[in-house]
């Protein structure tokens, strides 16, 4: 346990913040904190491929010298991914806060409650 | 030259187009190219699914700029999603058609452009989550077919505000499930070093139960299964159906859902496989038990509404739980069964709500009520619904029968007769709701006689009858059918 505290604790901060994330993107009423904690869900995904990535003692694969030494380097491969996985949630969080612009002027409140009258279940 | 290139094409033509849409104006130009590049695709893909069905043909691969697998990203089609490629644009080849006018009525003319160039982008992202070979690709087309789709849905604005709400709900949700999904990737990418479909299959084939595959297995199916709309993840799926444009819901009723289950298909048939799917990890024990909730639980609440096109947003949920009940009983016949029901559900649910986008074009609305009496005024549109209705029955000498008699043959050869209980229950709370919209439209009386209500125009018509008129033919010929879902399930790895 404390071995996994001291080497992988950023597995348990990405567990952490991404059920803070997933609480606030289904229990928060307001649609703005909504998409908030939309946006802490997906980066704490982010954070758990960077973590993958690492390597002990490792370097950036650019560095020749290094690399030609023998000393390990981290995995760039996940870093590329999430770099595709970022411009994929910035695009979600735009989406979503026109569609709560939209809500706004349409019905007057970004609050679910209030919304759930003019629901139809 | 075009020939090799191919499986490309089928991506890049509506990518490319869904950006030019943006730049051709106001009028009716952008609809007249996603007319075109829709039947284009239809075509490509209808050559593509002839060349894999050649007997004892391989798979098509193509590298994404010629960098080889396991490397680059490769496409990699065989009669699984040849077939499903098929399915999807000729869907949407249909519904192009039928979208002219309907758009017209339902969409302000200053927003259509940008209505087909999200249509143009889902279609893509669709495509491009059934042709690719390579896992984080599958993500990425995911989300661009997502993100398009919130946007389609919630262009139903001006018919009801509550469009916005519903896309909300959906963008929420949808997000999740999608986030799911790619963090279970990255534990397959954690755990093996690739993302390449059959190179996945190869290193997972080879590993005992392990921590790390498990956690990966439970996130990609509780992604998927909020993707499919599997009972009880399908919370986002009526509101969204009711309150989209209508082409739009016969669109994603045909084809988003569909695609959701090819992805159900190729990750646990394929990429887990049925080794680690059904034996180490015994999936099929809770993928059997929810379709079941689905098709009991979604068809009672069918029968209980008056919105129409919520009644057949329902029926979609519990038709998901039959296909999600043959790909977890995993034999032939099941499997079988449930790729031909991908086809002819599509088929049906497509025919169906581009029926009542006749009714909304001419009423503008299409609950109970308005449907009332209408078998006099709009006979064509209303035989319609009817014959898909049966088809959602399971009537003999419908496309429907083809898919529960291989279904239920699924059943009994596993042994599982009260799952053919449940099919049979299931049909007949079909019935049940089904019987209500033809009363209302033979049997009632218009709720305003003296409204001029008159058949709908052909454009609206023809491609209608075109999807109800394919989903009687496939049940009384469904040797085409039939074969090429039996070559699927060959392809996924569930021979005779």
């Amino acid at each position: 346990m404390e071995w996994f505290l001291q080497y992988h604790y950023n597995y348990l901060i990405y567990v952490v913040l991404m059920m803070i994330g997933l609480y606030g993107a289904t229990a928060k009423p307001n649609l703005v904190k909504k998409v908030i904690a939309l946006g802490m869900f997906q980066t704490a995904v982010f954070l758990f491929y960077i973590s993958m990535a690492v390597k002990k003692g490792g370097t950036a694969p650019i560095y020749w010298e290094a690399l030609r030494e023998g000393q390990p380097y981290t995995n760039p491969l996940p870093h590329v991914l999430i770099l595709t996985a970022i411009v994929v949630s910035v695009s979600t969080t735009a989406v979503a806060l026109a569609l709560v612009i939209a809500i706004k002027k349409e019905f007057g409140t970004v609050e679910a409650d209030e919304l759930g009258e003019f629901e139809e279940l | 030259m075009i020939a090799p290139h191919l499986p490309a094409l089928i991506v890049v033509v509506p990518l490319v187009a869904g950006l030019v849409a943006l730049f051709l104006g106001r009028g009716h130009l952008p609809w007249l190219l996603t007319l075109l590049v829709t039947w284009a695709v239809f075509a490509l893909s209808a050559t593509l699914l002839g060349r894999v069905l050649v007997a004892g043909a391989p798979p098509v691969e193509y590298a994404m700029g010629s960098w080889p697998a396991p490397w680059g990203i490769v496409y990699r089609v065989d009669a699984v999603n040849a077939f499903v490629l098929t399915i999807v644009s000729g869907i949407a080849a249909v519904c192009a058609v039928f979208a002219r006018l309907s758009v017209a009525a339902e969409i302000p003319a200053e927003r259509w452009r940008f209505f087909y160039s999200a249509w143009l982008l889902c279609l893509t992202g669709l495509l491009g989550i059934t042709i690719t070979g390579d896992a984080f690709n599958l993500y990425v087309l995911l989300e661009i077919a997502s993100l398009s789709t919130y946007t389609l849905v919630a262009l139903g604005v001006q018919k009801d505000r509550r469009a916005l709400t519903a896309a909300f709900r959906y963008l929420i949700l949808g997000t999740v499930g999608a986030t799911f999904l790619l963090l279970g990737i990255g534990h397959l990418y954690m755990k093996t070093g690739t993302l390449n479909m059959v190179d996945l299959a190869d290193r997972l084939a080879g590993l005992q139960s392990d921590r790390v595959v498990l956690t990966a297995f439970a996130l990609i199916v509780t992604g998927l299964g909020l993707k499919v709309a599997l009972f009880p993840l399908h919370m986002w799926l009526p509101n969204a159906y009711t309150y989209a444009p209508s082409v739009v819901t016969a669109f994603l009723a045909a084809t988003a859902t569909k695609v959701g289950a090819y992805m159900t298909f190729r990750f646990l048939f394929t990429v887990f496989g049925l080794r680690v799917t059904f034996d180490f990890l015994s999936a099929d024990v809770f993928l059997i038990g929810f379709s079941c909730l689905a098709i009991l639980v979604a068809s009672v609440l069918a029968i209980r509404q008056n919105n129409i096109k919520r009644l057949l947003a329902y029926s979609s949920v519990a038709q998901i739980g039959y296909i999600m009940l043959g790909l977890g009983l995993h034999n032939h016949a099941s499997v079988t069964g449930a790729v031909v029901h991908v086809f002819n559900h599509a088929v049906m649910k497509g025919g169906l709500f581009l029926a009542l986008g006749a009714v909304v074009y001419r009423l503008g609305g299409a609950t109970i009520g308005e449907l009332r009496g209408l078998g006099r005024r709009m006979p064509l549109t209303a035989a319609a619904i009817v014959v898909g209705g049966m088809g959602l029955v399971g009537v003999p000498a419908t496309a429907g029968f083809i898919s529960k008699w291989y279904l239920v043959a699924g059943c009994l050869h596993g042994d599982a007769w009260p799952l053919a209980v449940v099919i049979l229950v299931g049909s007949i709370l079909a019935l049940l709701y089904v019987w209500r919209v033809v009363e209302a439209l033979y049997f009632a009386v218009p709720e305003n006689p003296s409204l001029p209500v008159r058949e709908a125009p052909l454009a609206l018509l023809v491609p209608t009858w075109v999807l109800i008129g394919a989903s009687l033919y496939f049940g009384l010929h469904a040797t085409f059918t039939v074969a090429t879902a039996k070559a699927a399930a060959v392809a996924l790895g569930v021979g005779e």
